[in-house]
Parts: structure tokens; C-alpha cells; sequence
């Protein structure tokens, strides 16, 4: 593994009594893709929550680039460079499809007020990037998100396509690192099939880290390259795939004492 | 706040079958109002911005009076009020109640440098400077009270700013009333002098208002295309998913606060010195009412909604419920609006048209029968209409009394009404109709004060359930999990 571009270190994070996350180390190297698995209520979109500012960890960092982020604002994280979805859509949902993902370029724009309504050159030549970009970025799922769909609100989209449409606008943000929350949830097999290899075209065309958490152990098994299983806020195993599935605590954690294969899809 | 609740079971709503609703929805219509629609998506958002421009700019050609003109310049100052509100509660998503207190800084803030009312001789700022220098302090006020709500949501957000407007009527009410005036206000404030014109008639001020409030809507078009805007509605829809994408909540919220306190403040100008005065209770509750009737009504987060519907709101308000006649049209005009829109199928509207007249004019042979006090009273409203319901309608002698007694009535049917099944409501609609419409001659139309909100009540209300997105209000979905 290269120099790590996420580093937590020691985190910890409690909810009122509740240990959510407890001294958890975790590494996502440079175009890495590590997935992050567990039973329900194991901690792992806290995990994503901690990263991304959202909450604040009761002790232990978060490193990014090698810098630390823990306690930082949101949407200062995100300008960095950390892109992130949502387990549970969390679209602009009024707002056209496009709209959505121009929205996510804010913080890497500049033009103020005066000078969008002024029509000044900086304004035009951001606006004009801002579309590009978009453009780009919503290419990237062919004809699943295609040119005449833009325009439509996003309330209007499947809800595949929802799930689709909040990886481009955490594209947009121009991340270096992108979180995905369970990006399969909800869809059937061809289209969980695409996912897969949507997360490593994500990784071998836009040259991003993913940290990834998903249930579907298809997905983990063919796209990563490492896999985290975590329990109650603890990490309980890690490595490759097949050492991590059949490792007894995460067996355990998943079906309780009784044995038994995760082969079918945990 | 749940982060991650499971994944919904979704509603499963294919685009193509959004585009494939949309086009169904426009063969609902009727034909002509279809087209009406598509040719105006055609249109653009500009050229109909002139023509709507140009149509105000020729209005007064046809020689509107004093009464009219006066009607004309309220609606404007409302829209542009409902405009500047549309940043804050349409984009933003901030429920501001106190944002008639803006418009109250801005009049405030002109007449103080634009009167007598400062120091030995007064501050008679030019406009030129006096205008942007209030505009800028109110903006700055609004980021000062927007400081400590900018967490603030909802309800919360709500009451505190609710609790701020009124704050500011008492303040003009109590504080330095050397300098405020008290409740006696400021009066003798001076004209607006713009490249060397002075504003002193109604007519100039119609013009000067036409032109600010054009000149508004084309900013903040071009201010909710751009990346300000975008940001503005993604906060609205959801914070954190905004945070997550590299916006600042925070600063986001305050920005739209500024702006529609300087959109306030530019109003509050103009009102003051087209008013020559100003006085507390010109920033009272009753101005947040319609400039909210009018944001809604029109559709909050579109800026040619927020004007319309401002636009008609006064309208209705100042200029046409004035009179009991005129608003009597609007009042049965509202009614056979909505029994057309909602009563279907046709055979079952006729049926209730024709029951209710024949319900009427067989109520009327009744009491004309049995007593002459019955029908001694005449129909409130004139013209078309009382010659209509001469015989329709039974109005008594003692007509307040017996409008208040059937006022109640009609309150008992109308809950009825909305309890009964589809067969019954049928049936129970006659009577109700007739019932209003007797409420309406014995009673209302005598009190246009109270008739007044009333009716802005139902238009809404009429609004609600025919399109509850407003005129030009795009549809709103919640988040669906
Ligand atoms: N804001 C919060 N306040 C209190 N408890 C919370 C909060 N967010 C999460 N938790 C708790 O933390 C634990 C971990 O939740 P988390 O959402 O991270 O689980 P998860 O691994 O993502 O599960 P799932 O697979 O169901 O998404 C759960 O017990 C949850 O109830
Ligand atoms: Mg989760």
C-alpha cells in the first residue's frame, strides 16, 4: 500500500452511552477501493459521518492527505476532497437533475453574487466549467442518466437512478476520496451487477480512493481490494475478501453463534 | 436526526413515465389552456418579463384614476416585497416572519435622512445616495439578526423572527420618539430626485416603482441561475446533503437574508417617500398576511409567482373588495370556479346548478307566503347580481340576525359536507350554495372589513386544493423516505 490518503487513527466516537465507533484504525490507500462491512447498527455509516464532519470523534484523528480533519466543518471536508453518498437519498429533489450536480461545484467556485448577475468574465467562465464538468460527470453513467433527463427534477428519477444520480454530484465536488454508502441498496441483480463495475471504472477512470460500505457481498467480493468487517464499533477482521468472510468473528457477527457460509449474499 | 434510515421501498417513478404524466396532465386541461401553457414554456423567461413590463408601462394610458393609481403603487411595493421574501422563504427555505420589519427599516431609515426630522436643519441625503446607503445598512441588519438564528430552523426560526417584527413596531412606537416620531411617525419626507427628476406624482411614482421591481426580477433571475441561487434551493432541500457537497450552510443562509432585507429596504424607500410619511403601523402583521397571501398564492421559489400573486392579492384586497358589489362577483365567480373544477361529471355540476336555482327560487315562494317580513330585505350586493337573486334569495327585514344565524348554519354544512360521502355531499350541495350565497347578501357583503381577509382566506384555500404549487409554483415533493 502507497501513502494512505484516509487515516483514522484510534477513533472513537459515543452517543450518549452508547459506543458507536471504539478505537478504530482504518487505511485507504492511493486508488484504493476498501469496503466496509458489518451487520446492521455495526457504526459503519458513523464511520462516514466521523470522516465527513458531520459528527465530531470523542477521541483518536482523522487524516486525510496527511492532514487532520477531525472536527472540521462539512463543507470544508468536502472541499477538500472527500466525496460522499448517502444511504438514505438525500437528493435536491426539486431541483433538475443537472441543477443537483452543478450545485456540489459551490465550494470550488468562486464568482460572487454581484458578479454572476453582472455577467463578469470570471462568472461566465466558471458557469461555463460548471456545466462541462457536469456534463462529464453525468456522461459517466451513459444512457442511465442520458442528456434528456437533465432537465427533469430528480424527484422524477427511479430509484436507481436516484442512487446514481448521488454519485455524479459527489463527483462534482471533485473529490480525491469517494464514500459511498451501500450504492446497491434497493436494486435488482443486473443493476447491482453495474454497480460493481461502476466502482471500479470509478477507480480506474477518475483515478479516486473509495471506501465503500455494502451488504451485497458480491459487490465486496469482486470490486475491492480490501475489506474491513466491522462489529459494534469495533473492527473485527481485515484483508482480502476471502480470509475476511470466512473469518469465525465475523461469521459470528453476522449469524450469530449457529455456522454457516456468507455465500449467499449476507 | 436519523442519518441513515433503511433504504425506502421506494415509490418507483420511472422518468419517462413523469414525462409521459406531464403530457397527460396537459390533455386534462382544456385544450385552449393547454396550448396556453406550452406556448408560455415556449416563450421564455425574458420576453415574457417585457411583455409583462410593457403591459404595466401602458396600463395607465387607459387613464386610471387617482383611486386606481393608488391600488396600483400598493401592489407594486407588495411585489416587490414578495419578490425579495421569495429569496428567503421560495430559495433559501427560511420561514421569516419578521420581514416586514426590513421594509419597515428601509422606510424608516429613508425618512430619517431624507426629512427634517434629524438635527436643527434634517439630512436631506440625494437619493442617489440615501437609497443604496439604507439598502446596504438594512442588509447588514439582516445579517445581524440572521447571526444568532442561522441555526435556527422551522418553527424555531420562525418565532424568533416573528418575535423580531414586532419588536420593531414597538420600538418605532416607544423608542426616541424625538427622533421616531412614536406613533405619530415621521412626516414631511422627501420626494425621490433621480437624474434630476423628482418624483412627486402618483403617476411618476407607478413608473419608478415598474421599473425597480422589473429591474429586481431580472437580478434575481439571473442571481438564482447562477451558483448563488443553485446553492440558496440545495439548502433548502437538505442542509447536510448541501454541506456534504461543499456548501456552506451557514453563510448561505445569511446571504439570503441580506438579500431580502435589501429588497425590503429598496421598497421601504420608495413606499416612504411615496407616502411623504411613515408611521409604525404601516409594518404591522396585516402586510406580512399579504405579502405571504401573495408568495403563496403565486408560488413560493418563483420570482414571476411571488409578483403575480402579490400583484392579485392587492388587487382583490385594495381595489376590488372595497366595494360589496364587485366583491360579490369575485365571491360567486369563486364559487362557480370551483364547482367547474372540482364537480365532475357534468351531469352531476348541472344537476347541482339546477337544484340549487329551482332550491332558491321555491325557498323564496315559500317565505314570500308566509310573510312579508320574510323578503322585505333586499340583496346587499347591486347590479347584475341583485337583479339576479331579486328572487332568488330570501333577505328579511331583520337581516343581520338572521345572517348570523345562518352563518353558523353554513359553518355546521360545510363540516358536514366535507365529512359525507360523494352521494350526500351531492345532495347537501344545494342547500350549502344557497346558504352561502344568503350568508353572503344578508351579512358579509355589509362588512367588507372582515369580508376582506376572509376572502383572501378562501382564495387560498380554492388555490390549495385546485394547485397547491401556486400560479407559477413548480411541484414540491418531500423527501420520500
Ligand atoms: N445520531 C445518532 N444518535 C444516537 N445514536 C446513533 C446516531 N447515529 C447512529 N446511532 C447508533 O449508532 C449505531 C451505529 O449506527 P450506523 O448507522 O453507523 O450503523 P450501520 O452500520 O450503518 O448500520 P446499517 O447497516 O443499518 O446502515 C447504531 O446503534 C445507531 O443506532
Ligand atoms: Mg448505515
Amino acid at each position: 500500500m502507497s501513502d494512505p490518503v484516509l487515516e483514522l487513527d484510534r477513533l472513537s466516537l459515543s452517543f450518549g452511552g452508547l459506543r458507536a465507533l471504539s478505537e478504530l484504525d482504518l487505511g485507504v490507500g492511493e486508488r484504493e477501493i476498501v469496503s466496509l462491512i458489518g451487520p446492521n447498527g455495526a457504526g459503519k455509516s458513523t464511520v462516514f459521518n466521523v470522516i465527513t464532519g458531520v459528527y465530531e470523534p470523542s477521541s483518536g484523528d482523522v487524516r486525510f492527505a496527511g492532514r487532520s480533519i477531525a472536527g472540521l466543518a462539512p463543507h470544508r471536508v468536502a472541499r477538500l476532497g472527500i466525496g460522499r453518498t448517502f444511504q438514505s437519498l438525500r437528493l435536491f429533489l426539486n431541483m433538475s437533475v443537472i441543477e443537483n450536480v452543478m450545485a456540489a461545484t459551490y465550494g470550488n467556485t468562486k464568482a460572487m453574487p454581484w458578479e454572476s448577475v453582472l455577467r463578469l468574465p470570471r462568472a461566465r467562465r466558471e458557469e461555463r466549467e460548471v456545466r462541462a464538468l457536469a456534463e462529464d460527470v453525468l456522461s459517466f453513467f451513459g444512457q442511465r442518466l442520458a442528456g434528456y433527463r437533465w432537465e427533469q427534477p430528480a424527484y422524477s428519477l427511479s430509484y436507481a437512478n436516484r442512487r446514481r444520480l448521488e454519485i455524479a454530484r459527489a463527483l462534482a465536488t471533485s473529490p480525491r476520496l469517494l464514500l459511498l454508502d451501500e450504492p446497491a441498496a434497493g436494486m435488482n441483480p443486473a443493476e447491482t451487477h453495474e454497480v460493481t463495475e461502476l466502482i471500479s471504472r470509478l477507480r480506474d477512470e477518475r483515478g479516486v480512493s473509495i471506501l465503500v460500505i455494502e451488504h451485497d457481498m458480491h459487490v465486496v467480493d469482486s470490486c475491492s481490494n480490501r475489506v474491513v468487517a466491522l462489529d459494534h464499533g469495533v473492527k473485527i477482521a481485515e484483508g482480502g475478501f476471502d480470509r475476511v468472510a470466512a473469518h469465525p468473528a465475523v461469521v459470528e457477527a453476522y449469524l450469530g453463534k449457529d455456522p454457516g457460509a456468507l455465500s449467499d449474499g449476507g | 436526526m436519523s442519518l441513515d434510515s433503511p433504504p425506502p421501498a421506494g415509490p418507483r417513478v420511472g422518468s419517462d413515465e413523469w414525462v409521459a404524466r406531464q403530457a397527460h396532465r396537459r390533455e386534462y386541461l382544456p385544450s385552449w389552456l393547454g396550448s396556453l401553457e406550452r406556448a408560455s414554456e415556449r416563450a421564455g423567461w425574458w420576453p415574457k418579463l417585457a411583455a409583462a413590463a410593457a403591459a404595466a408601462a401602458v396600463l395607465p394610458l387607459f387613464g386610471l384614476g387617482q383611486f386606481q393609481l393608488q391600488v396600483g403603487i400598493d401592489a407594486l411595493v407588495i411585489a416587490l416585497l414578495a419578490v425579495g421574501l421569495n429569496i428567503v422563504v421560495g430559495w433559501a427555505g427560511l420561514l421569516d416572519l419578521g420581514y416586514v420589519a426590513f421594509f419597515g427599516c428601509g422606510a424608516y431609515g429613508y425618512a430619517l435622512v431624507s426629512s427634517g426630522q434629524i438635527g436643527a436643519n434634517g439630512i436631506h441625503l440625494p437619493s442617489y445616495l440615501s437609497i443604496p446607503l439604507v439598502m446596504a445598512a438594512v442588509a447588514g441588519l439582516g445579517l445581524l439578526v440572521g447571526w444568532p438564528s442561522r441555526r435556527l430552523i422551522g418553527d424555531y426560526l420562525a418565532i424568533i423572527t416573528l418575535f423580531f417584527g414586532e419588536a420593531f413596531v414597538e420600538f418605532t412606537n416607544n423608542v426616541a420618539p424625538s427622533v421616531l416620531g412614536g406613533p405619530n411617525g415621521i412626516v414631511g419626507v422627501d420626494a425621490i430626485r433621480l437624474f434630476g427628476y423628482t418624483f412627486t406624482t402618483n403617476k411618476s411614482y407607478y413608473y419608478l416603482l415598474v421599473i425597480v421591481l422589473v429591474v429586481t426580477m431580472g437580478v434575481l433571475r439571473l442571481l438564482d441561475t447562477s451558483r448563488t441561487g443553485r446553492a440558496w434551493r440545495a439548502v433548502r432541500e437538505d442542509p447536510l446533503a448541501a454541506a456534504s457537497m461543499t456548501i456552506p450552510v451557514n453563510r448561505v443562509k445569511l446571504m439570503a437574508f441580506a438579500f431580502g432585507a435589501a429588497v425590503a429596504a429598496l421598497a421601504g424607500t420608495l413606499f416612504a417617500a411615496q407616502q411623504i410619511s411613515v408611521f409604525p403601523t404601516d409594518f404591522d402583521t396585516p402586510i406580512l398576511i399579504l405579502v405571504y397571501a401573495g408568495l403563496i398564492l403565486g408560488g413560493a421559489g418563483s420570482i414571476a409567482g411571488a409578483c403575480t400573486g402579490a400583484l392579485v392579492v392587492m388587487v382583490v384586497y385594495d381595489g376590488l373588495l372595497r366595494s360589496p358589489t364587485e366583491s360579490g362577483y369575485l365571491f360567486y365567480g369563486l364559487i362557480l370556479l370551483t364547482l367547474l373544477a372540482k364537480l365532475r361529471p357534468w351531469r352531476r355540476l348541472a344537476l347541482v346548478l339546477a337544484a340549487t336555482v329551482a332550491l332558491g327560487y321555491a325557498i323564496h315562494a315559500i317565505a314570500a307566503a308566509v310573510s312579508d317580513s320574510a323578503v322585505a330585505g333586499g340583496p346587499h350586493s347591486a347590479g347584475l347580481i341583485a337583479g339576479a337573486l331579486r328572487d332568488w334569495v330570501v333577505v328579511p327585514a331583520s337581516a343581520t340576525v338572521a345572517g348570523n344565524w345562518g352563518f353558523v348554519a353554513l359553518v355546521c354544512l360545510l363540516v358536514a359536507l366535507v365529512q359525507v360521502s360523494s352521494q350526500w355531499r351531492t345532495i347537501l350541495l344545494p342547500p350549502t350554495l344557497y346558504l352561502a350565497s344568503f350568508v353572503w347578501e344578508t351579512r358579509l357583503a355589509a362588512e367588507p372589513a372582515i369580508t376582506r381577509q376572509l376572502m383572501i382566506g378562501a382564495i387560498l384555500i380554492v388555490m390549495m386544493n385546485a394547485r397547491p404549487q401556486g400560479l407559477f409554483g413548480s411541484r414540491r415533493v418531500e423527501a420520500l423516505t
